[in-house]
């Protein structure tokens, strides 16, 4: 800090400008952060009313019926606590698949020179410009022949290869992973594996943060392929329990539950945000990195 | 010769490094796409339960494609919206990135701001859409405060005016993606030793010199790869305007982009017609990419 | 792989060798149904159809469906149910499992189809045994091997003498074959705001109403008193589509060619006419904000198209301030008859349930005990003329959301007055997306015919098979 300050003192910036980027700053963050938060608000207030009291359209104030909803959710059929386990299960692992197995292709591709790494990378990111609509079907075909119908393997399984999570932590270490640091691991007679694990994983904390948040909001997001592969009611993730409450019938319809479900299923990847946010936001240093 | 032999033993690793990937693409990814591929040269859809086909038709699909003249008009519509919600994006996050890291600023909370930023990615974009025809409707409260504030004359109908749709898929998807791209961008910031920075200062450099002379070019490589991951998820543009436009594309598919004329496809198991619009959008997003590649190398040599 | 390969040959043989041991002491019993086996597996002979050979003899009753309604139903009426759990049940010693998709994104019919088609290699246990369709799509399964008619079900057509006849209509494939039976009932009637009508026609009593709405050219002169008194006629648009494509000459494929009857032109030209003249002021889809504001007096809508289940539970009857809630509502018939909702329930091909499945169709769809005892709980309009005619005379069923008004009657000859002789299996798809397609027409993004051209786009995207031009 008393090192900025001097050497602030000889830039050409005037105290002046500085406070009045600053107070732009402000304002524009001020104002995305209500723009970002607006929005659960709206999920807020929405899950304290009754279906009723939906049909009116939008008020700005919470109602009464916040318990009621939920004591409704929780006595209805659906099996809302499996749910969230299914869900937290199947992202957890597709966050872990992802970002451990991409590190370690991105890390032969960055680390090794061997015959058709190139045409490897490009191949790879070949594959990131196939849309994943496009093979679905076939994927549920594939799957049906595996006899993997509603089973997680087919939802967390596939994740080992992530080409945008690849590339991503390919690019990261293009920046950041000296390939100094890993000849002077094997100098210190670390084996491969063991440098791979005890060193670069570890270097890679920030990148594999950001990507494990992706991934996992990602995969408890995912409806498409989820609904068509579990069957069983206690299988289910909890974008599948929704689409269910949905389309409930009309007897047994209810927004308000809907929108106290759909805050339940918000609640937790919020919990596992903040919790691997703080290796973006907390300012981790790079102990071994220098120039 | 004794160091040579000792960098192939290291080498072999690269190999084995790469097992888990190539076994599980080839399985789960390859498999589906080659059958993708293939069957874009047959007949082969589902009728209600009958199914046709599969027969083989050479490239009738493709000409097919080529002929209804839909593909260019669905692709203008994907990069127009691409780009409207790419460019505040982009901009906002490097806006956001360069104060983060701007030592001169000492923005306090940047925790609290850091953290906001990504939450609205978190909400489902069908949980999203909902409310957005909450907000949006002609009855809705966007409606009746401008009309109140006598911005309107009247209630705007915002889902039957073109580029109204397509800014609110633009503004959705921008909202949902920023944060996520300041994320990755800070990330890569981080990773840029902070000696840097300080040797800047004490040089005298300007926190705009800092941004253009050290963060950017250190953050290249995380800048290229969120235009190209950007590119090709714009291209696959689907959930927001699919989810908004209730899958119409409306009005008139002025929203409609690739991805959801594909999914018209998928609803009869349209396999032929499908594959082969697949290998098109391939080769759409295969061509892009590669002028942005071109275009970032280039930028490299002068 | 191998232990199922196993299986599907062992249950082969016991099926087999059951059909021997109870097929020779019975050789001269009647080869068609058996209409009194009303237990399950009570009767070791299998109903044999003309090609399809029906078993009684399994032990698991697998059950596709999209929510847990017709679940309820069963567990609520159906004698000697029992329930284990959310997804499972006991009738007997036949375990009943619920398969729940839901019909987002079009999820349960493509779950249902590929099960369906993969039927035949499946183990008897796994085999779909019910499925239930709705009306807009129930052709795609009712004309194809994979539903069994009910007739091969041991159910006689003087068992279904009391349903109504639209009911079955939807249900009756191409040649003449009845595949699937529901419990309820969905005719529907107009619904006024009887505040509206008072103030703008000077009565509220539904005789008079009736007269203002008689046909579609009354209803288009009322709309433009209503305008004049600040009322849309209706929420949006799409409000009276379904009542004109109930009403339709011809289907919606002829031959392999999309058709585009007359009576929805007429639809076409009258909406966009109250578009334009500001008599409609939406063009939303139902069920969004636009469309429930008229739920509200502010809303100011002057009436909807429903059936009963529309105004006892999605009007916001219990929510203070609402139409309903202080029975602001009237019911009259309107210019034409229609239906809106309702499940049927389908026997798979491949079923070894196929006692049990007639059991619960008879008991669900034509016990007229069970079924006013449905209307009592759970307020469906039931499939049963008699138990109708009965409570539509009784006091007792007038509608608060209606001021008192007992509309049972009107629903009666509504139900009676359904002819969906003129079905499709295309109605889902061709309806949706002429709507869809004549929504820009109205909202004045395109002429006419660029819209139909969007719709016969539309549907070719969806149907390959078909000609639109």
């Amino acid at each position: 800090m008393e090192e900025n300050r001097i050497a602030m003192a000889g830039q050409s910036d005037t105290g002046a400008s500085v406070h009045v980027r600053r107070v732009i700053a402000y304002l524009v963050l001020i104002l995305i952060s209500f723009i970002c938060l607006f929005w659960f608000y709206v999920l807020f207030i929405n899950s304290t009313r009754s279906n009723a009291e939906l049909t009116r359209g939008f008020t700005p104030f919470p109602s009464g019926n916040l318990l009621i909803n939920w004591k409704n959710l929780v006595a209805g059929t659906l099996p809302i606590f499996n749910g969230l386990f299914n869900s937290l299960f199947v992202a957890t692992l597709t966050a872990v698949m992802a970002t451990y197995f991409s590190t370690m292709t991105a890390y032969a591709i960055h680390a090794y020179d061997f015959k058709f790494k190139k045409q490897i990378f490009t191949f790879i990111l070949m594959v990131m410009m196939i849309p994943t609509q496009v093979t679905a079907l076939g994927f549920l075909q594939l799957i049906g022949k595996m006899k993997l119908d509603d089973s997680f393997i087919p939802l967390i399984v596939p994740a080992v290869a992530s080409p945008a999570v690849f590339f991503y932590m390919k690019q990261y270490m293009d920046s950041t992973l000296p390939l100094s640091l890993v000849e002077a691991a094997r100098i210190d007679g670390s084996t491969e594996w063991g440098t791979f694990n005890k060193i670069v994983v570890p270097l890679m904390k920030p990148a594999i943060a950001v990507q494990a948040i992706f991934s996992f909001v990602q995969s408890w997001n995912n409806y498409f392929v989820p609904a068509l592969v579990l069957h069983t009611d206690t299988k289910k993730t909890l974008p599948i329990l929704i689409a269910q409450l949905r389309s409930a019938d009309w007897l047994k319809f209810d927004m308000g539950q809907v929108y106290i479900m759909i805050t339940y299923s918000i609640f937790p990847v919020i919990i596992v945000y903040l919790l691997l946010s703080r290796y973006i936001v907390g300012g981790v240093t790079l102990g071994g990195v220098k120039g | 010769m004794k160091k040579k032999s000792k960098v192939v033993s290291y080498n072999k690793w690269g190999y084995i490094f790469l097992i888990p990937f190539v076994v599980i693409y080839l399985l789960f990814q390859m498999i589906p796409l080659v059958s993708t591929i293939y069957n874009s040269f047959f007949e082969n859809y589902r009728s209600g339960l009958k199914q046709i086909g599969p027969n083989f038709v050479g490239i009738e699909n493709y000409i097919t494609i080529i002929t209804n003249g839909d593909l260019p008009t669905y692709l203008k519509n994907t990069l127009i919206m691409w780009i409207m919600g790419f460019v505040p994006q982009i901009v906002l996050s490097l806006l956001l990135g360069a104060w983060f890291t701007d030592p001169s600023l000492r923005l306090k909370a940047q925790g609290f701001f850091k953290t906001i930023i990504y939450l609205p990615n978190l909400i489902m974009a069908s949980a999203f859409a909902m409310l957005f025809f909450t907000l949006f409707s002609i009855s809705g409260p966007i409606n009746s405060m401008m009309v109140q504030a006598e911005i309107f004359k009247e209630a705007y109908d915002f889902m039957s005016h073109v580029w109204s749709v397509r800014s609110l898929v633009a503004f959705m998807n921008c909202l949902m993606w920023f944060g996520n791209t300041t994320i990755l961008l800070m990330a890569g910031m981080l990773g840029i030793d902070p000696a840097l920075f300080e040797a800047a200062q004490v040089d005298g450099a300007t926190a705009t010199q800092i941004f253009y002379k050290i963060t950017l070019p250190l953050l290249k490589p995380i800048l290229i790869y969120v235009m190209i991951t950007s590119l090709i998820g714009g291209l696959q543009m689907f959930d927001v305007p699919q989810i908004l436009t209730n899958g119409t594309g409306d009005p008139m598919r002025s929203s409609m982009t690739l991805i959801m004329y594909l999914n018209k496809h998928l609803y009869s198991k349209n396999y032929g017609l499908g594959g082969a619009l697949s290998v098109f959008m391939f080769i759409i997003t295969g061509i892009l990419s590669l002028l942005v590649f071109k275009f970032t190398a280039s930028e490299e040599k002068n | 792989m191998k232990k199922r390969v196993l299986g599907v040959l062992l249950s082969a043989t016991m099926i087999a060798g059951m059909l021997s041991a109870c097929g020779a002491p019975k050789a001269d019993a009647p080869a068609t149904t058996d209409a009194t086996a009303t237990e399950a597996g009570a009767e070791g002979a299998a109903p044999d159809a003309a090609q399809t050979v029906v078993a009684d003899d399994g032990k698991v009753l697998n059950v596709y469906c999209w929510n847990d309604e017709f679940q309820r139903r069963v567990k609520d009426h159906y004698p000697g149910y029992t329930e284990v759990d959310a997804t499972t049940g006991t009738i007997g010693d036949v375990t009943v499992k619920w398969f729940i998709t839901p019909s987002d994104n079009n999820a349960y019919q493509n779950n249902l189809d590929e099960t369906l088609l993969k039927q035949a290699d499946a183990a008897a246990d796994d085999k779909i045994d019910i499925f239930l369709v709705e009306a807009d799509y129930a052709l795609k399964y009712v004309d194809e091997d994979v539903t069994l008619p009910v007739s091969d079900l041991g159910i006689a057509d003087a068992d279904l003498a009391n349903q109504y006849k639209y009911t079955q209509d939807v249900m009756t494939s191409q040649d003449g074959k009845l595949k699937g039976l529901s419990w309820q009932g969905c005719p529907g009637v107009l619904i006024y705001n009887r505040e509206a009508a008072k103030e703008v026609l000077g009565s509220d009593d539904p005789a008079e109403v009736q007269k203002a709405v008689a046909d579609w050219d009354t209803f288009s002169k009322t709309a433009e008193q209503m305008k004049a008194k600040g009322y849309s006629m209706t929420a949006t648009t799409n409000d009276a589509y379904r009542v004109f494509s109930n009403n339709v000459s011809g289907k919606w494929v002829q031959d392999g060619k999309v058709v585009i009857d007359d009576n929805i032109m007429k639809w076409v030209e009258m909406s966009k006419a109250m578009v334009d003249a500001g008599q409609v002021r939406s063009t939303a889809d139902l069920w969004g904000d636009d469309w429930k504001k008229g739920f509200f007096p502010d809303g100011k809508v002057f009436c909807y198209f429903g059936p009963a289940w529309l105004i006892n539970f999605c009007m916001a009857a219990d929510e203070a301030g609402s139409i309903a809630n202080a029975g602001g509502w009237g019911a009259t018939e309107g210019p034409q008859g229609f239906f809106w909702g309702g499940t049927w329930i389908c026997a798979a091909n491949g079923t070894d349930n196929a006692g049990l499945i007639a059991d619960i169709m008879k008991q669900l769809t034509t016990n007229k005990d069970i079924m006013l005892d449905i209307v009592a709980k759970d307020s469906d309009f039931v499939n049963n003329k008699p138990a109708m005619e009965e409570a539509a005379a009784k006091d007792e069923y007038a509608f608060d959301v209606f001021g008192g008004q007992n509309p049972l009657a009107m629903f009666c000859k509504g139900a009676e007055n359904c002819d969906l002789s003129n079905q499709s299996p295309y109605d889902q798809g061709c309806n949706e997306e002429f709507q869809k397609a004549m929504k820009n027409y109205f909202d004045g993004n395109a002429t006419l015919d660029d819209a139909l051209a969007m719709f016969k786009k539309a549907i070719v995207e969806k149907y390959p098979e078909l000609k639109a031009e």
